[in-house]
């Protein structure tokens, strides 16, 4: 195959499909064992310096914040991070431990721009920045999960987001047409929140799935947190809700308002005041410490977090019965 | 009620008489959302909305606060995820998509990547997000702008989303899939288009109280001119009072 054009951008996390099956079959267990754990375990067992991790959410919602918390309380360095993220990847950003990015989009939407991106690409902290489309990226995962080295799309062509990406043009040998060719994106840990899973971690979602189906399966290591946990049987009561199923999972995290302050899509809605509060302390580097400390290391853990948000505010933000408004 | 109206609301009121009725729209954050909620309610009732991350054919009572969340697929036809919205588009099925960005050139290339040099940028922006998918693989894109001359460039920074790129036939030169382009660029001035020949951007309208003048000396680049450069007419009352009062009645936008 002729390669018309490659993106001059480094491949950060080059696909290896034999060893990922080799991997899914040695290391993923698929005896149905008790996963539950708490955030601490799971991040400290399945975490490591250097890894590429990757995050599933869309926009503010189902943003798997509480993990994410414990991902910085714990100290991790030199992350190298997919990036398609709001809330969770600007927190993280705020941490300076973010060496590489594959970036989509990391923005707060309707508030702007993250200025935790702005100071560590500005900086030259975050030395790597490759660039993709949203549907670029999760093409990528959709690859690693279709257990092939690479996807043909018409995404990104013509473009200086495909110059500076890694991914390649070729002419494609069927029509002769030019298509870009993604690599496959196989993340080290993946972190997603659901509404519900058993506890061997079989995970329903409600509503869209943004991502989840196709980072789950892309994933060697993949921390699961959910709104609650429930009987295996109810799994097995409606086998085409899950979303994702236990073999994907090492770790299942109970963690209710684990979004917050996002939303939860049917559950709750999102707490506008302090991400006002949360956009205001980001935008100087002191009073983003300031907002690190305060909600992040000041809590010890997710139940602590809670307690100090408030239960009763939390409880606020219920939709009623039903998800109803 | 005031028949007043700020440039906001002039912008969604241009962008929605811009949809039609029984068709296919992908909608990001923010003036789209109104838009599009104000033509599902005036001029395209059958208008099928199309949110990045799974939402389609969603009814927008209430007016969503970004592209992901509840009201995206609030008495939808489908919930499902972003894989199948972006290859709905690339199957052809959406005929217009909404863009916007921190700069655009004469051919309706638009930068939301980098002001200045990529790797060692003076502004790092949010980077293309769905908006180079959205500018793939739509058939008619409409860009929603600020009309300043920092913003209508001669050249952009850095194309996170290809517009006609360097001209006639660039686009299916690179391999996109022909027939899709820029089709209108909506500011805050005036209403344009692309010259079928040049592809360059042309003038259409003004907006009331503008004047053609005003609006090239807020554009960086020289802007063809239709030969008959309309007014836009003024949002009306009907217009304004959906906006105000059922729309966005916490005037989060407007």
């Amino acid at each position: 195959m002729h390669v018309v054009e490659s993106g001059i951008g480094e491949l950060i996390q080059p696909p290896d499909m034999n060893a990922f099956r080799e991997w899914n079959r040695t290391q993923k267990n698929k005896a149905l064992v008790d996963k539950v754990m708490s955030e601490q375990e799971a991040v400290s067992r399945f975490m490591f310096d250097g890894a590429y991790i990757g995050t599933e959410l869309y926009g503010t919602v189902r943003c798997p914040m509480s993990l994410v918390r414990e991902l910085i309380r714990q100290g991790y360095k030199d992350l190298r991070v997919a990036g398609q993220g709001v809330t969770e990847l600007d927190i993280l950003l705020a941490t300076g431990r973010v060496k590489a990015l594959d970036l989509t989009y990391i923005g707060l939407e309707v508030y702007g721009i993250s200025n935790n991106l702005r100071r560590e690409v500005e900086s030259g902290r975050v030395e790597k920045v490759v660039e993709w489309s949203n549907g670029g990226i999760t093409w990528r995962f959709k690859a690693a999960a279709m257990g092939v080295p690479f996807i043909p799309v018409r995404s990104m062509l013509g473009s200086d987001t495909l110059k500076y990406s890694a991914a390649k043009v070729v002419e494609c040998p069927f029509t002769g047409e030019k298509v870009a060719l993604l690599p496959a994106l196989i993340l080290d840990v993946g972190f997603i929140h659901v509404h519900r899973s058993d506890k061997y971690g079989n995970c329903q979602i409600d509503g869209i799935a943004g991502f989840a189906i196709e980072m789950s399966r892309a994933s060697k290591r993949l921390i699961v947190s959910a709104e609650e946990i429930i009987p295996t049987e109810e799994i097995r009561k409606r086998p085409d809700r899950t979303a994702i199923p236990y073999y994907l999972v090492d770790a299942v995290v109970p963690a209710p308002f684990a979004s917050h302050p996002g939303e939860m899509c049917y559950v709750h809605r999102r707490d506008e005041e302090l991400i006002r509060e949360w956009v205001k302390e980001m935008e100087q580097p002191d009073t983003a410490q300031a907002y690190l400390q305060k909600y992040v290391y000041g809590p010890k853990n997710h139940e602590e977090y809670m307690d100090f948000v408030g239960r009763a505010r939390l409880e606020s933000l219920l939709y009623r019965k039903g998800g109803e408004r | 009620m005031s028949t007043e109206y700020n440039p906001r609301e002039l912008l969604i009121c241009v962008a929605a008489r811009l949809m039609e009725d029984k068709t296919t729209a992908f909608i990001g954050t923010g003036i789209p959302m109104l838009a599009a909620s104000l033509a599902q309610r005036l001029y395209a009732p059958n208008l099928v909305t199309v949110f990045e991350f799974g939402g389609t054919g969603a009814i927008l009572e209430e007016l969503p606060l970004a592209v992901g969340e509840e009201r995206t697929f609030h008495r939808a036809i489908s919930a499902t995820g972003i894989c199948d919205t972006m290859e709905t588009a690339q199957r052809g099925f959406i005929e217009y998509g909404f863009l916007g960005g921190a700069q655009i050139d004469p051919y309706g290339n638009l930068n939301s990547t980098v002001i200045g040099d990529h790797d060692h940028p003076k502004v790092r922006l949010p980077g293309s997000g769905g908006a180079n998918d959205v500018g793939s693989h739509c058939w008619r894109t409409i860009a929603i702008m600020q009309h300043d001359a920092r913003r209508f460039v001669p050249k952009v920074d850095f194309i996170t989303t290809p517009g006609y790129l360097s001209g006639p036939g660039a686009r299916e030169a690179a391999g996109l899939p022909p027939g899709t382009g820029p089709y209108r660029v909506v500011s805050n001035l005036s209403l344009m288009g692309f010259d079928d020949a040049t592809k360059r951007m042309k003038l259409l309208a003004v907006h009331p109280g503008v004047t053609v003048e005003q609006v090239i000396q807020n554009t960086g680049f020289e802007l063809l001119l239709a030969e008959k450069i309309d007014e836009t007419p003024p949002p009306t009352v009907e217009e304004l009072c959906l906006l105000r009062e059922e729309i966005d009645p916490q005037h989060l936008y407007i």
